[in-house]
């Protein structure tokens, strides 16, 4: 892919990120945080990549420890933004 | 990458976006979780079948260990813990793109880059640069958990030089990033990898616990910036859009949680607060004013027979574990027919929305927790102000006093209220070093003791 279009997807992807994260409400800064935690370990798909390819075992390590790392952050992430989310009650 | 791949990725992408819209209210927060999740999964399973993927037994393996590990972490951590858990879950961000980055380098035909030893210059570089940043947010948020986690000191640690230090070790780093792109050694690689380790461990080392709420957001953007770095070297668009999305939200908290201290992001990173400790301090003669000191009994009086109270919570509050203790007075207090809401500062505690979520744990409804704008000018006009675990956020030092370090500090106007409690363990100044004039008032009365114990003890008084 041309380095002008990645560049124009990366400069587009921060205005959509500015926008959205400002929409947030302050209360929900939290959440946020760990759910950008958990999203951001999408470079798992590098990690699975590199863990499933053949030729070279020391890459293959690098991107098992890559998985396992991300994986921590993917699960831990999303469970404990779960847990956070579930505990803001409205009004009875 | 084949195109069915490439739509998939950008259905992934388009959840991870409306995963964060979904955050704009609580009602929707928990369906913008699900489609985070929904995200991943397709990001995940897109990947797994892809014709790159050759065998699966390293990656069934690496899934199952990470995800036990995750879940229970997520599952068994105290709410009061939260901000070091996110810091631990930033190093890991770090270190993962630090191994993609390897992996990358070492095999680099598997991610179509080239042969081994004969990268493209564009890709070194690219990779490089998220090696770099992966490093630093590696071992810094390692530095912030330790600190969060009291297992070392919150106190800002300061040496000679250190400044001089950080720019040597970055201008090596910028140096040995040429050096990689233009001969791609493996020397260059993990020079880059524990040069920048070393710099994200000095960087957060001599920064001071009340301005970790910056530097979680800091890191939390970092975190994003290496995921696009790895984007880039890969040229994959769902990494960089997602690295995007968390650069830009880390950034934006980093700039809230600077604005309501009224610095600027070089400030907490060159250090504020704590080099100018022995300047406008309280001198010693201010320790023997006369402060009104009151009993759970005299708070309890006042705030039963008050028309409304606002609660101001902060770090104090956290550390006693006093939020169940509080909801149980906020309830006794609603009993008797007292209207009483929250105001929380933008940096109390030591993450952003800290406190919101503490108070959500104890079961508050969010309807009653409100931002400084919002509730600030209502102070006038309310009965009670019961200060918590708070104090340079109330310190009108911030708006009076130029010399203060404080000074411009936006703060919520509690000295309007008709009567200030201050629920504090002792008469220490705050993080700042500030002493707070408020302590000296007439309509203040200090009420000495533990947080959690205090509210149990008005709790006791009011039935």
């Amino acid at each position: 892919m041309d380095f002008s279009i990645i560049l124009t997807i990366f400069i587009l992807a921060i205005f959509v990120g500015y926008y959205v994260v400002w929409s947030v409400t302050p209360a929900l800064h939290s959440p946020l945080m760990a759910v950008t935690n958990a999203i951001s370990s999408v470079i798992v798909v590098g990690a699975l990549i590199a863990a499933g390819a053949s030729h070279s075992p020391l890459a293959k390590w690098f991107g098992f420890c890559g998985v396992v790392l991300a994986g921590i952050n993917i699960f831990g992430g999303f469970v404990v933004t779960q847990r956070m989310l579930s505990m803001f009650k409205k009004k009875k | 990458m084949s195109n069915i791949t490439s739509y998939l990725y950008l259905v992934a992408s388009v959840c991870f976006i409306l995963s964060l819209r979904g955050l704009a209210s609580p009602t929707s927060a928990r369906r913008g979780n699900f489609l985070g999740m929904i995200g991943m999964t397709v990001a995940v399973g897109t990947t797994m079948v892809s014709q790159k993927v050759l065998s699966y037994d390293l990656i069934i393996a690496g899934l199952v260990l990470g995800a036990g590990i995750g879940v229970i972490i997520a599952r068994s951590i105290a709410m009061t813990a939260l901000p070091q858990l996110v810091a631990a879950f930033h190093s890991l961000v770090g270190l993962a793109a630090v191994m993609v980055a390897a992996a990358a380098f070492y095999n680099p035909e598997a991610f179509d880059i080239g042969p081994i030893g004969f990268i493209k210059t564009g890709a070194l570089i690219e990779m490089g640069l998220g090696t770099a940043i992966g490093s630093l947010t590696f071992t810094g948020s390692i530095v912030a958990f330790l600190k969060l986690q009291g297992i070392l000191s919150g106190k800002p640690l300061r040496f000679p030089g250190q400044h001089m230090m950080n720019a040597l070790l970055l201008l090596s780093i910028l140096i040995i990033l040429g050096v990689f792109a233009a001969y791609q050694t493996t020397a260059a690689f993990w020079a880059i990898v524990f040069l920048s380790f070393a710099l994200g461990f000095l960087l957060i080392l001599p920064i001071g616990g009340a301005d970790m709420p910056v530097i979680v957001s800091m890191l939390n953007s970092y975190s994003g910036w290496a995921a696009c770095g790895i984007g880039f070297t890969l040229h994959n668009p769902l990494l960089i859009v997602t690295g995007a999305l968390v650069g830009a939200s880390g950034a934006i908290l980093s700039y809230i949680m600077c604005k309501g201290m009224n610095r600027s992001i070089i400030n907490v990173i060159l250090g504020g607060f704590g080099s100018q400790t022995s300047s406008s301090v309280a001198g010693a003669d201010e320790e023997e004013r006369p402060v009104k000191a009151g009993s759970a009994e005299d708070a309890a009086f006042l705030m039963q027979n008050a028309d409304s109270v606002i609660i101001v919570p902060g770090y104090g509050m956290a550390v006693a574990q006093a939020q169940h203790a509080l909801k149980e007075m906020v309830s006794v207090l609603k009993e008797k027919g007292v209207r009483v809401r929250f105001a929380i500062h933008p940096v109390a505690g030591r993450m952003p929305g800290h406190m919101n979520v503490l108070l959500a744990e104890a079961n508050i409804p969010y309807e009653d927790v409100l931002e400084l704008d919002e509730i600030n000018n209502d102070f006038s006009s309310t009965d009670v102000a019961f200060v918590i675990g708070a104090n340079d956020v109330t310190n009108p030092a911030a708006k009076t006093d130029p010399e203060s370090p404080i000074y411009g500090m936006p703060i919520l106007d509690v000295m309007e209220s008709k009567t200030v409690l201050f629920v504090k363990r002792s008469m220490s100044p705050g993080y700042a070093g500030v002493q707070n004039e408020l302590f000296f008032k007439d309509n203040t009365m200090m009420l000495f003791g533990d947080a959690k114990k205090m509210c149990e003890s008005i709790v006791k008084s009011i039935n």
